[in-house]
């Protein structure tokens, strides 16, 4: 099959990312620079500033000076290359290789592609169309070589396709940098007064060598196609994705739990051989009369062991509504991480319970929700709301030790209810306090442990912690907030001793 | 006179036997298990606290369910000894996870799960309960009917995890297929005359027990284990407390 390639030039790659990043900027005159031996160097100008005759290479104290009111940033070149990489990866959807040509363009390997799209030019023009929309200025071409794509879509019209073969007429009347040659061969051809490549493609090779040496022929050779031009294709993230289509169409539970018994079989020995563990994954089924359905799920840890990735799915196959049958059955693993399985098995029983319990709390996250599960670790705090923290895996460990130093209450009130006491003597505990109605009386008392706010997180009266105990054997802990003074101190009751 | 003691010897074998076969463990597997219960011990089958077995809690007050998270608390240390994880059940999560610290449990080691529905609570701890890998399962669910409390006993059979349903205020103290019944009272701690708030003392009432004696035991936590008060009758369940009495720190 004769090789195509399409290529995308991003006219204002820099700008038009800016302009996306910052909307008010859209439809203005403004540039983007880069520090050049001590000046500031224009990197790239918007479309605007471009038809006033802006063009990189220009000091910005000269724009400025043409131009007072252009609007000057700063060029972030890790960007541009970022998203040019992301445009790349965005591409894959058209053909599976595809390169970047930094710093603002695409080459595409479309060889066997655009008759999905219904021919050559309903492809280009679909993948214009959509980055156009996206807010990039593109042009495009498709050529038999790398070369004369680069060269049509840099020099010639916009969206032009080379029919296959035709590269030496359509290039004939570009000038040499279509060629994309080194400044110092252009200056030399401009001198000799040749405007056009028309002009030297039939001079005998010899004689081309010696005035521009060897990297004019190479340049030509690539564009006309006898020497291959390689391409670096942008390595797109992996696909766990297993497909199964079904003879006749699926109705039945039955059915549907041997389907994805059958993906997951597939699609877990791969994780096996690469190491990796599913942690979210999406089952979709197509209906034959075109609807989808799908159910997902999640889970704690990295997993590839079928049956357990089986159990959960299997709580959500009620949410199938097969309808008339459904005819293909996709599964994706859309959050895919390693699995170091292999350096656990060192202590082999700790390690069988503790993925027997996260497939445990895998099933419970899918039933009730992962936020329900919680696990806590100890926090440097005193004030009790703050010293413990949520953590939501099975391996997070203690960075210090649970503090014993101060009794801590088994049941905590998730906020505290205000009570009344009767208290002899300030800074004594009280008497006695009435909680919903009913009056405890105090026959015991330890305290107080006075609580400070942390100045640095939160400001606030210090809290009195008194332990006590009622005159029935119910232990309690109080606390006054704020000290006695001009305001009345509160009482409250913070939670329950054993 | 040897005729009697091999029948006592043969009748002794065959209480094992059966024992064994309604899912209580005995003789050897006790050694592992000591729960610090002390003489409370003879009121259980066999001698020992069951495990791999559902325990059923009632707390009538709020009071009441400190002392019993706390008297759970306490077993499941010997449960949890050997690095395992305990799962926790409850709808409005109210413990305070540092606390388990003072009963010798790692509270990092315990999975709290805060469900909304009791129904819920129920499938995990049913979920829970299958898997052998966890040291326990505790959930704080009020009401249970017996067919649940069935299907979580029948699941424990296979599995051998300890499970404790912890009910607060339930609406009818039914018939459950639990192998116990507890209700833990929160007692007046001892001071001895000096001020403050002494050890926790806790009274354990063991309303039902499978094949064992059913009775009333008084507690007292103390240096990470459970010491059994010697007589009840020392310590009054509801000790007057005089105003002379009271003291401040």
């Amino acid at each position: 099959m004769p090789k195509r390639y399409l290529y995308i030039w991003f006219r204002y790659l820099a700008t038009d990312r800016l302009a996306k990043v910052r909307p008010e900027l859209r439809g203005k005159s403004f540039l983007l620079y880069t520090p050049e031996h001590g000046r500031m160097v224009v990197k790239a100008s918007s479309r605007q500033l471009t038809k006033e005759g802006i063009s990189p290479g220009m000091v910005v104290a000269d724009v400025r000076a043409i131009l007072p009111s252009v609007e000057v940033f700063s060029a972030d070149t890790v960007a541009e290359e970022k998203l040019l990489n992301d445009l790349a990866e965005w591409c894959i959807r058209y053909c599976p290789v595809v390169a970047t040509d930094s710093p603002d363009g695409l080459i595409l390997d479309i060889s066997g592609c655009p008759h999905l799209w219904g021919g050559e030019l309903s492809y280009i023009q679909s993948i214009t169309n959509r980055l156009r929309k996206g807010g990039y200025e593109v042009r495009a071409a498709i050529a038999d070589t790398v070369g004369a794509a680069w060269a049509v879509a840099r020099y010639g019209r916009n969206e032009t396709i080379i029919e296959s073969g035709k590269q030496a007429e359509a290039l004939s009347s570009l000038p040499p940098a279509a060629l994309r040659l080194d400044d110092i061969i252009l200056q030399r051809m401009d001198k000799l007064g040749f405007r056009q490549i028309g002009q030297f493609v039939s001079i005998p090779r010899l004689n081309l060598r010696r005035r521009f040496g060897d990297a004019l022929l190479m340049r030509l050779d690539q564009v006309l196609g006898i020497l291959p031009e390689p391409l670096q294709p942008v390595q797109p993230a992996p696909v766990y994705l297993e497909r199964l289509p079904c003879l006749e169409p699926i109705r039945t539970v039955t059915g549907i739990e041997i389907a994805i018994k059958r993906l997951l079989e597939a699609l877990c020995e791969r994780f096996i051989q690469e190491g990796k563990g599913m942690r979210t994954g999406i089952l979709k089924g197509y209906r034959i009369d075109g609807e989808l359905e799908q159910i997902s799920i999640g889970t704690n840890r990295a997993s590839r062991n079928a049956i357990h990735l089986f159990k959960l799915f299997e709580l959500k196959i009620q949410e199938i509504e097969p309808a008339l049958g459904i005819e293909l059955f996709t599964l994706e693993a859309t959050l895919v991480e390693d699995v170091t399985e292999n350096q656990e098995a060192l202590w082999s029983t700790a390690n069988r319970d503790r993925t027997a319990i996260s497939e445990l709390l895998d099933n419970i996250a899918g039933k009730v929700g992962i936020q329900t599960i919680r696990r806590y670790l100890p926090q440097e705090h005193y004030w009790p709301e703050r010293s413990i923290k949520k953590v939501s895996s099975l391996d997070e460990q203690p960075e210090t030790e649970w503090p014993t130093d101060r009794f801590r209450p088994i049941h905590l009130l998730p906020k505290p209810e205000p009570v009344d006491v009767m208290v002899v003597l300030p800074d004594y505990p009280p008497m006695h306090f009435r909680y919903k109605g009913e009056i405890i009386r105090i026959a015991r008392a330890d305290g107080p442990e006075r609580i400070e706010q942390e100045w640095w997180l939160q400001n606030g009266p210090p809290r009195d912690y008194y332990r006590v105990e009622d005159d029935r054997g119910a232990r309690y802990w109080l606390f006054r907030l704020g000290l006695y003074g001009n305001k009345k101190p509160q009482w409250f009751l913070h939670g329950y001793f054993v | 006179m040897s005729d009697l003691a091999e029948k006592k010897e043969i009748i002794r074998q065959l209480k094992e036997k059966i024992l064994s076969m309604e899912g209580f463990c005995t003789g050897a597997d006790s050694q592992l298990h000591d729960f610090g219960l002390g003489s409370m011990s003879a009121a259980f089958p066999g001698g020992t606290f069951p495990v791999g077995a559902i325990h059923e809690l009632i707390s009538s007050s709020e009071t009441c369910a400190a002392a019993a998270n706390g008297f759970m608390a306490g077993l499941l240390r010997t449960l949890m000894k050997r690095e395992g994880f305990c799962l926790w059940i409850s709808v409005g999560h109210k413990l305070f996870p540092p606390a388990l610290k003072f009963f010798g449990i790692e509270p990092h080691r315990v999975i709290f799960i805060d469900v909304r529905r009791e129904k819920d609570g129920l499938w995990i701890m049913e979920q829970g309960l299958k898997c052998n890998a966890l040291a326990a399962v505790v959930a704080e669910i009020r009401d249970i009917s017996f067919a649940e409390s069935r299907r979580l006993q029948l699941a424990v059979e296979t599995s051998k995890v300890t499970g404790f349903i912890h009910r607060l205020h339930p609406r009818t103290e039914n018939t459950l297929a639990c192998v116990s019944r507890w209700k833990i009272r929160p007692l007046a701690s001892w001071t001895d005359g000096l001020p403050g708030v002494g050890f926790p003392r806790l009274e354990v009432e063991l309303v039902k027990i499978r094949n064992g004696r059913p009775g009333i035991w008084q507690f007292e936590w103390r240096n990470r284990s459970f010491r059994l008060l010697p007589d009840r009758n020392q310590v009054a369940v509801k000790p007057a407390v005089s105003p002379k009495q009271r003291h401040y720190a």
